[in-house]
Parts: C-alpha cells; sequence; structure tokens
C-alpha cells in the first residue's frame, strides 16, 4: 500500500495546490513544498529501513523485489495494477522526490501567475514519474508513461519562455508533445505485440513484468519489439537523432520544468531501457548493442560540439545533456555490472548538474533578464556567490574527480571497457569536449569585462541553501558513492544477469548470431 | 611511530583543504589581511606536518600506507581514498608544501591590494590539497583525482585576473591542451585494470612484469598512454603550447604551478609507474627523445622573448625537458634530484621576477626595464643566484649537481644523441640566462616604470627569496632525497668518464655565460640590427613564436573545430527532422487552397470528380 501513496501523494498535493490558489499565492507554494517533501522523507524512510541486498537465487525472480502491490484493473486482458520497488527505482525515486522539492523551490518567486494550477501540472508530472517508476505492469507503465507528459506540455506551454528566432513556447510544448507522443504509440504496440504473442502461445493473456519476460517470441518478431521499446526511449532519452525536442522544450520550459525535465524525466527513459528493453529482448538488445553504442557516441560528440555553438545558455546547458545521456546508452549497452552501475550514479549525478545549472541559470535570468550569453560577461564580480557556485557545477559537469559525475563516467568507462576498448578510447575524447563546452560557458557568462558596474542582486538565503545543497550531494556522492552502490547493486545484478547471459532465461529462442 | 604517521599523513591535505573551506564559505566576509593569514597559515601548518612526517619517515624508512575509506566497490573495481607514503613521495611532498609554504608566504606581499584575496588563497590551497593527493595516493584513480583537481585549481589561477578575456581564454587553453593529455592518462587506466585486474600502484608495478615480457606490445601501449598524459601535464612536445600563455596568472601562480610543483607531475607520474615504463623500452626511448626534443626547442625560443615571464616560462619547458631525458635513460632518480632543485631556483626566479614586476608597477617587458640592479639589489641577487642554478654553474649551484647528474647518466647508459642535445641546451641555457639578467637589471632603465621601481620591503618579501636562494646553492643540492628503496638504482661507469664529463659541461656553461655577456654587454647595437631585418628578423620572429606550433594547431586544429561547430550551430539532424512538420504544413496549404468557399468550384470539382471515378471505373474491367 505504501506504494500506491507514494504515486497518489503528488496527484492529491497537486489537486491541493489548484484548490488553494483561492486563499492566495502563497498556500500553494507551501502545500506544494510539504508534499514533496512528505513522499521525500517517505522514500527516504523506506531506503532506511528496507533491505536492498536481494537474494541472489539464478532464476528466482519472484524475490528480485522489495516491497510489491497487486490488485487487477482489467482482468478481462490480464491488466493489473502491479507495482513494485527495487533498489533502483527506490534511488530514482528519491531522486524524483528530492529534485521535486528542489523544483518548488526554484520556481517561488518566478513563477507568479496561476500559481496553484502551475503546482498541479508539476505535481501530476512528478506523481506520473514515480508511477513510471513503480509500475511493472507494462500498461501500467505505458498509462503513466503517457500521463507525465501532458502537465508538462501545460507546463512549457503556460509559463515558458520565448525561444530565439521567432520559436514560441507553444511550439516547443507542441514539438515536446508530438515527439514523445508519436513514441510512446510505438511504445504501445510493441507491448501489444508482445502481450498477444505471449497470449498465442499460452493462450491466457497478461501485461506482467514477470509472464512476458518468459514470453516465447521469434527473433525477428524480438528485434522489431525490441526497437519499438527502444525508440520509444531513445526519443526521451533523448539518442541522437531523435533529439530535436529537447533543446527548444529545455530553453523554453520555466526553471522549475527545465529541473525536472533534465533531472528526472530524461532518467525515465535511461530507467525503461534498464527495466524494460534489456531484460525483455536480452538477445535482440545484444544484437543491437553495437548500433546502441555507436549511437551514444555519436551523441556525446553532437552534443558537446552543438554546445559550443550555442548563444542561450539553458540551450547550451541542454545540449550538455544530450551529451551526457550518450555516456549513459554506452554503460547501459556494455551491459556490465560495472559499467550498470555506473549509469545509475551518472543519471543521479547529471540530475544534480544539471539542476545546478539549470537554476543556476533561471537566477541569472531573473536578475538581467535574458539568457543570451553575448549580453552577459563580466559577471563575475558583480553576483555574489553565484558564480562560485556555478563554476562547481560546471566543474560537475565536466567530470572533475570528487563529483558524483566523475564516478559516474569513469565507472562507465571502465564498465565498458572489457566489451568495447574502441568505444571507450572514443567516448573518452568526449571528456575533452565537455571541457570546451563546460568552460565556454564560464568564459562567457562570468569573466572578460564587465558590460556594467551596476551591482546586481546577490543569492537570498532560499537560492544559497538550495545551490549548496545539491553541491553538498554531488560532493558527498563523488566521495563517498557507495550508499547509490550498495542499493542499486541487486538490482544491477539481476539486469546484468539477464542481459549478458540470456541461456539462464527462456525469454527468446536462440540466436544464430551470438 | 607508525600510528602517528598516519594521523599525519592526512593531515597535509586536509589542512589546506580546511583552509579552502574556510575562505570559500566566508562568502566575503573576510578581508586582506585575514584571508592571506588564513591560506598562509594552513599551508605553513601543513609543511610543519610534513616536516614531522619527515622526521619519523627517516628515523624508519618504509612504506607507510592509510587507507581513508573504500571509496568505490564494484566487483572486483576497488579503488581507496588510500595514502601511501615513500621515499619518492615524501620528496615530492616536502617540494609541495616547503616551496608552497614559501610561496604563500611571498604572495601576501605580492598580492597586497589587490582585489578578491580570499578567492586567490582559497584557490591556491585547493591547488596544495590536490597536488598532494596526487603524490600520496596509492591508486591511479586518486592519482587521477589530484591529477584533474591540480589541472582546475591551474585553471582557475590563470584566469585569476578574470576582466580581460585574454587571461580566461588562456586558462581556457591550458586546461583543454592539459585534459587531451588526461585523457590519454584516462584510457591508460582502463586498459591497466582491463589487463591487471587492479588500479593500486604497487599492485600494478607488482603484477605487470609477471603478466608481460618486455616490449609487450600491450605494456608498450600503457606505458604511451600514460606518456601521453605526463607530456600534457608538463607542458612538452607536442602538447606543450600552454605553459607560454599561462603566465597570464599571478606570478607567485607561476612560481608555484607552473614552475616548482603541477608541471613536474608528469616526471613524477614516470618515475612512479618506473616499473611499467622499465618494461617498455620503446616508449621510454620516447621520453627521451621527447625530452631532447623539448629542451631544444624551449631553449631557442627562450632566447627571442621579450616578456620576463615568458623566457621563465620557456626555461621551465626546458628543464623539464632535462628531465624527460634523465626518464628516458632510465635514471629516474637523477629526474627526481633535478625536479626539486629546479623547484627551488625556478620558484626563487619566479619570486624574484615578481618582485621586479610589483616594483616597477607591473612592467614585465624586459626592453622597458633595465639597470634595475641599484634600485633592487634583493630581486637582483634573487637572479643572480636563481640564474647560476638555472645555467648549472659548476661547483656552486644546486644546478650543476642535478643536471650533473642527469649528463652523467647519459653517458653512462650509452645514450649519445639525447647527451649531446643536452650539451646543446646546456649552452643555451646559460646564453638566455645571461641575457635576461642583462636586459633586466644592466644597462639604462628604459621607461620610466623602471626609473621609479621600489623595491619591496618585509619579512614577508625578504625571507622566502633568502631561503629559496640558499636553497638553489650547494646546500640545496646537499638534500639527498631517500629514492634508494624506491627507483632503480642509478647506473654506474668509469669515474675518469665522469670527471671529463663535468668539466666538458661546465666548459660549455661558462663559454655560453661568456658569449652571453659579451653580445648583450658589448655587441647590443650589432645583434638588434640583425635581428631586425633579413633571415635574423625572420628567425627572431620564428623563436619568438616558439617555432610556430600555436600557429599550426591554430590552423589544423581550432578553425576546423570552430568551422565545425559554427556548420553544426542550428542543429542539421533536428532541421531534417522538422521537414516532416514542413511537409504537412505544406499539405496543409494546398488542401486549405481546395476551400475556397466558391460554390461553382466545389460543383466543378465534384463533377470533376465524379468523372473521374466513372472514368476508372469504366476503363478497369
Amino acid at each position: 500500500m505504501m506504494l500506491v501513496w507514494l504515486i497518489l501523494i503528488p496527484f492529491i498535493g497537486g489537486l491541493l495546490c489548484w484548490q488553494a490558489e483561492r486563499i492566495g499565492d502563497t498556500p500553494p507554494r507551501w502545500i506544494a513544498l510539504g508534499t514533496m517533501g512528505l513522499e521525500l522523507l517517505l522514500t527516504l524512510w523506506l531506503w532506511w529501513s528496507g533491505d536492498f541486498q536481494l537474494p541472489e537465487i539464478a532464476g528466482a525472480q519472484a524475490s528480485q523485489w522489495a516491497l510489491e502491490f497487486r490488485a487487477p484493473w482489467i482482468p478481462r486482458f490480464g491488466i493489473e495494477i502491479h507495482l513494485a520497488l527495487d533498489g533502483l527505482s527506490l534511488i530514482l525515486i528519491a531522486l524524483t522526490g528530492f529534485l521535486g522539492v528542489l523544483a518548488v523551490v526554484c520556481s517561488w518567486k518566478e513563477i507568479i501567475g496561476r500559481v496553484g494550477f502551475f503546482h498541479l501540472n508539476l505535481l501530476w508530472i512528478l506523481g506520473g514519474v514515480v508511477g513510471v517508476f513503480l509500475a511493472i505492469d507494462l500498461f501500467l507503465f505505458f498509462f503513466f508513461w503517457e500521463l507525465m507528459l501532458v502537465p508538462m506540455y501545460f507546463l512549457i506551454a503556460l509559463w515558458g519562455h520565448s525561444g530565439t528566432q521567432g520559436k514560441t513556447r507553444i511550439g516547443a510544448a507542441t514539438k515536446f508533445f508530438i515527439y514523445t507522443q508519436a513514441s510512446g504509440l510505438l511504445m504501445l504496440v510493441a507491448i501489444l505485440g508482445l502481450a498477444f504473442a505471449h497470449h498465442a502461445a499460452t493462450g491466457v493473456y497478461s501485461f506482467s513484468y514477470d509472464e512476458l519476460r518468459n514470453a516465447p517470441v521469434s527473433d525477428e518478431l524480438a528485434m522489431w519489439l525490441m526497437l519499438g521499446f527502444f525508440i520509444a526511449f531513445a526519443v526521451k532519452l533523448p539518442v541522437v537523432p531523435l533529439h530535436g525536442w529537447l533543446p527548444d522544450a529545455h530553453a523554453q520550459a520555466p526553471t522549475a520544468g527545465s529541473v525536472d525535465l533534465a533531472g528526472i524525466l530524461l532518467k525515465t527513459a535511461a530507467y525503461g531501457m534498464l527495466r524494460f528493453t534489456l531484460p525483455l529482448f536480452p538477445e535482440a538488445s545484444q544484437a543491437f548493442a553495437p548500433v546502441a553504442m555507436a549511437l551514444g557516441v555519436v551523441g556525446i560528440f553532437y552534443g558537446a560540439l552543438l554546445a559550443c555553438g550555442q548563444q542561450d545558455i539553458k540551450r547550451l546547458i541542454a545540449y550538455t545533456s544530450i551529451s551526457h545521456m550518450g555516456f549513459v546508452l554506452i554503460g547501459i549497452y556494455a551491459g556490465t555490472q560495472l559499467a550498470l552501475q555506473g549509469v545509475v550514479v551518472l543519471m543521479v549525478a547529471h540530475a544534480f548538474s544539471a539542476a545546478g545549472l539549470f537554476i543556476m541559470s533561471g537566477q541569472i535570468y531573473e536578475r538581467i533578464h535574458t539568457r543570451d550569453m553575448t549580453q552577459m560577461g563580466g559577471l563575475w564580480g558583480r553576483l555574489g556567490s553565484l558564480p562560485g557556485f556555478s563554476l562547481c557545477f560546471v566543474a560537475a559537469s565536466l567530470g572533475m574527480p570528487g563529483t558524483a559525475n566523475f564516478i559516474g563516467e569513469f565507472m562507465v568507462l571502465f564498465g565498458t571497457f572489457p566489451v568495447a576498448p574502441w568505444v571507450v578510447a572514443i567516448a573518452s575524447v568526449g571528456l575533452v569536449l565537455a571541457a570546451i563546452y563546460s568552460l565556454f560557458l564560464m568564459q562567457r557568462v562570468h569573466y572578460g569585462p564587465a558590460k556594467s558596474d551596476e551591482p546586481l542582486e546577490g543569492l537570498d538565503h532560499r537560492e544559497y541553501v538550495m545551490l549548496l545543497g545539491i553541491l553538498a550531494l554531488v560532493l558527498f556522492f563523488g566521495l563517498y558513492p557507495q550508499p547509490l552502490l550498495e542499493t542499486s547493486g541487486a538490482a544491477m545484478h539481476e539486469i546484468q544477469r539477464l542481459f549478458t547471459d540470456p541461456a539462464l532465461t527462456t525469454t527468446i529462442l536462440p540466436t544464430g548470431a551470438s | 611511530m607508525d600510528l602517528s604517521i598516519s594521523l599525519l599523513l592526512p593531515l597535509t591535505f586536509l589542512l589546506p583543504l580546511a583552509g579552502t573551506l574556510i575562505l570559500s564559505l566566508s562568502n566575503g566576509r573576510l578581508g586582506e589581511r585575514a584571508s592571506a593569514t588564513v591560506g598562509v597559515t594552513s599551508m605553513g601548518l601543513s609543511a610543519l606536518v610534513t616536516v614531522l612526517i619527515a622526521w619519523q619517515y627517516i628515523a624508519e624508512p618504509q612504506v607507510y600506507g592509510v587507507t581513508l575509506w573504500r571509496w568505490i566497490s564494484v566487483g572486483d573495481f576497488q579503488p581507496s581514498i588510500g595514502l601511501a607514503l615513500d621515499g619518492l613521495s615524501l620528496t615530492m611532498l616536502g617540494i609541495i608544501t616547503g616551496v608552497g609554504f614559501l610561496i604563500h608566504l611571498f604572495a601576501a606581499w605580492y598580492m597586497q591590494g589587490e582585489k578578491g584575496i580570499t578567492r586567490f588563497y582559497a584557490y591556491m590551497n585547493l591547488f596544495v590539497f590536490s597536488m598532494v593527493l596526487l603524490v600520496l595516493g596509492d591508486n591511479l584513480l586518486l592519482l587521477f583525482f589530484g591529477w584533474e583537481g591540480v589541472g582546475l585549481c591551474s585553471y582557475l589561477l590563470i584566469g585569476y585576473y578574470y576582466e580581460h578575456s585574454e587571461n580566461g581564454w588562456a586558462a581556457f587553453k591550458a586546461f583543454v591542451v592539459t585534459r587531451i593529455g588526461d585523457v590519454f592518462l584516462a584510457i591508460g587506466m582502463f586498459l591497466l585494470f582491463f589487463e591487471l585486474g587492479t588500479l593500486d600502484i604497487a599492485e600494478i608495478l607488482n603484477r605487470a612484469p609477471q603478466m608481460w615480457a618486455e616490449g609487450d606490445p600491450t605494456v608498450e601501449l600503457a606505458a604511451l598512454l600514460m606518456l601521453g598524459g605526463a607530456v600534457g601535464k608538463s607542458a612538452q612536445l607536442p602538447l606543450h603550447t600552454w605553459l607560454a600563455d599561462a603566465m597570464a596568472g599571478p606570478t607567485p601562480v607561476s612560481a608555484l604551478i607552473h614552475a616548482a610543483t603541477m608541471v613536474t607531475a608528469g616526471v613524477y607520474l614516470i618515475a612512479r609507474m618506473n616499473g611499467l615504463f622499465l618494461l617498455a623500452p620503446d616508449v621510454l626511448q620516447l621520453t627521451g627523445i621527447i625530452g631532447a626534443l623539448t629542451l631544444l626547442m624551449a631553449g631557442f625560443a627562450a632566447l627571442a622573448q621579450t616578456d620576463i615571464k615568458r623566457v621563465l616560462a620557456y626555461s621551465t619547458m626546458s628543464q623539464i625537458g632535462y628531465m624527460f631525458l634523465a626518464l628516458g635513460a632510465g635514471a629516474f632518480d637523477a629526474a627526481i634530484f633535478h625536479l626539486m632543485t629546479h623547484a627551488f631556483f625556478k620558484a626563487l626566479l619566479f619570486l624574484s621576477a615578481g618582485a621586479v614586476i610589483v616594483s616597477c608597477h607591473h612592467e614585465q617587458d624586459m626592453r622597458r626595464l633595465g639597470g634595475l640592479w641599484r634600485q633592487l639589489p634583493l630581486a637582483y641577487a634573487g637572479f643572480i643566484v636563481g640564474g647560476s642554478a638555472l645555467a648549472a654553474l659548476p661547483l656552486v649551484s644546486a644546478g650543476f649537481y642535478s643536471k650533473d647528474e642527469i649528463l652523467w647518466q647519459e653517458l653512462a647508459t650509452g645514450h649519445g644523441g639525447l647527451l649531446l642535445a643536452g650539451m646543446i641546451g646546456a649552452f643555451l641555457t646559460s646564453l638566455y640566462t645571461v641575457r635576461l639578467i642583462i636586459l633586466t637589471f644592466h644597462g639604462k632603465p628604459k621607461s620610466d616604470n623602471a626609473r621609479n621601481a621600489e623595491a619591496g620591503r618585509g619579512l614577508v618579501h625578504g625571507v622566502p627569496l633568502i631561503v629559496l636562494a640558499l636553497l638553489s646553492t650547494f646546500l640545496g643540492a646537499w638534500i639527498n632525497p631517500p629514492l634508494e628503496n624506491v627507483l632503480p638504482a642509478p647506473a654506474e661507469g668509469e669515474e675518469f668518464w665522469h670527471l671529463i664529463l663535468e668539466l666538458a659541461a661546465a666548459g660549455v656553461v661558462i663559454a655560453g655565460i661568456a658569449v652571453g655577456a659579451w653580445l648583450y654587454l658589448r655587441r647590443r647595437g650589432w645583434l638588434a640590427k640583425h635581428t631586425s631585418s633579413g633571415w635574423g628578423a625572420w628567425l627572431w620572429t620564428f623563436w619568438n613564436h616558439a617555432w610556430g606550433v600555436d600557429d599550426l594547431y591554430d590552423r589544423v586544429l581550432v578553425k576546423p573545430y570552430r568551422g565545425l561547430v559554427r556548420f553544426l550551430r542550428s542543429d542539421i539532424i533536428d532541421r531534417t527532422c522538422s521537414l516532416f512538420a514542413k511537409l504537412a504544413w505544406l499539405l496543409h496549404q494546398g488542401l486549405s487552397r481546395t476551400q475556397t468557399g466558391k460554390l461553382r468550384f466545389y460543383a466543378t470539382s465534384m463533377v470533376a470528380g465524379a468523372t473521374l471515378i466513372l472514368l476508372a471505373l469504366a476503363l478497369v474491367p
């Protein structure tokens, strides 16, 4: 029942915020903060009290979850409300809670119109995301997958900024919606295909993760179904060339939207790959791995090169996300324990550093009312301690040791090297490009001659504490990533076992290729 | 005994870290004095701790290991936050904290009245923290932690005067160029971990000989990748271009980071991994060749600089070239010995240069200085002592003993070519050193800034210069780094030839000084005439631009990169995908044209459509 509450709390909180708008602008903010705080506390309590060192019995899938909830939904098609929690989902839900708190706090002064409705959308996105991380009935998963889309659309369309070259926020929102909706449909087709294949073989309809993992599917069909899942997740991750929605959406969303997009929504895609694509279609994924890794490398370079060419600071950060997600993709498809655990750390680390950078650019925007970096320069002496924080997040984003990003990236690279040394060698060049775009940002925003001597407002307590909190976590996990590694260890081991040793499962008929 | 070393060892870097934290969290509340006090005190305490450690180590020399905590633990991948102290790391630790403390102290004088002292000392302390981690880390990943950390601090301090964009770009260049080297080092780590299953340095050196025979391609590749990292950090060919521009930072920074400590990290790395490099003779050979080429290239470039700090920068490259030369001959201890004496005399030279620069109201162009020896006696003395050590003046200077050791090892191991390069380099070194001193301190003052020079006063200014000056004489050469158990023993040879070599080297140095004095004191006009016209001018420009490598990189790498970025800027892939949207829009446009609202058009098109369908039905059987 706990798991249901994890999903319901943000939805209920959202409704309360919406209604509280009648009283004034402040109550919705506090309610939203309380809701996300409660969510975070509950997750941390689960983390504290739970045991995620799961039994390692080969083939014993029943004990894979730390917590499970099961109730029938549409029995005729075997659709259930089936939620389950393991180390991976727990970490990501905790992350959602934390970034949720940040999103509420960072929009405290930024959002002034329709405050209640804004928080309704914000909390519903987060509720949808939590649902995605918990659902293991594929139909339910798809339900939440689509559910988190709609409020995001409103968030961008109603509270966004217009972009450069006459791009409207509505345009950005629509682009985001169409990309994800179209790819979601592909996933639906793949889910249905898998369920039908299962029905054809066993005569029972089921959307259950455990059932479908054992569905007998021919090699060719498995490849097609796998591609359906992969493309859906690839759009969200995003994988070049399916990334078109991301720069617009990131750049034009309000700060809270960008924080959530970069921090959690992108992670749902990585989660989907880890949870569904690899375990459901291990052999097809194995065969596809070289392509996926190549796409990851392309993403690293393409994102990094484009980041260098941007003038809009938020677009720059958006492209860096594409570059970082390339490492995630490589790590996922390398499939070794080290790489997969690195992916978890990298996801968390990127969530922090991207959130930090977006919040920072939001704060700069609140002060000088532009996102154009050619209008900035010399801000170091004018902004109090904000530039110092920028420096730290920039260092995190270029993978400086001591930050969690370093741990993530290097674990991915160490873990991938035995599988694909050349991919690692090429991807490592991305570290140089990361230095280039990160320092470009510092140079153009904070260094150089000041455009004016007028001092700008420094950070207030709310902003200072927020940035310091993120930074502390980035450094903590950079020096002591063990809590993340231990929690996700068992879950990642399971995925690694399913992925690299498909002989243990009876999911698919053996292929001749591998 | 062991217990107290394991307690003291972490303090060596935690104290500077505490300094950084205090300064950066003070949020601008600390004044200039308070900031300097925090920065210098934390450094002084760290140096004090090092003295205690050294004292205990000498009483009982052995390898001391401290594991603070397990950093990452996944399967075989078990790097820890662990420290190891042996003779080599103790030597480095002594240089870093000792010379570091003197430079921090001097900086309190140099930086007075500047904006942002808090920031300056926060960066400096952070640098020392990272550098100590680099030399104490017992595994490659922790070494890499320090390695990247010093790179970041170097970036921050080069760009310290951020109001001028070109300083920022110089810092940018330094970081990016060294990061290219770092990537090689990282790939080397991946390879070593994959092959040997460990990142622990002692364990790697232990397992490597069991795994590979001498000259095995894998170990050659691993060593080559390590060398790539070392070349980037130590500003050797072909990744040397950043160091001259790095002089944009405050002069104490150049002394600490770009002369005494960080740039020698590459030498440390190779010496630390000596077992690996000995298995890779080809790479070791390459190391020596890189050193030889760099020392010659930088030596010529130093002859044609006009900025006092750039002369010193090129001389640093050249001296590190000597260290690489030694490494190439397998004389690791000679390299570390030269590293130590170089840290003393180059820090002295930079600090003296700093004294000149501040005294002359931030004038650092030698063409506008001159005649300063009367006004700035202490700085002059610093230059004389440091310069003689740099030029390796026989018997009295520290540099003589360390450079002699390198040349002797080249001879003893039969590296004739490298020895020759070292000899030519020695001539060049004394030539440009004499030029530097004469142009700065002799002749007539050539600008108002030089005429109105005000000598620095006070202990903070004087003590570091005097201590470093003492260390740059033969006194410094008496310090015997405890390297016996860490590094392979030096090669032996006949003492007779050693004596001959010493005499020859001394002859070369004295010849260089004499030629320099003659040229720059007596034949100034002749020299000026020949460097301003014809091929002399061409040569001058060529050397002034350090053989045009920067321009080459600009053309081959930077411009194409920028072109690529500009080409991609508008996200071509996204544009291509947007064609679908365009297509839909065009179709919409086309079809909405048909919605004219004119009844006659609708009727006509209805009839036309019906006819077409009927025709089609009639034609299809």
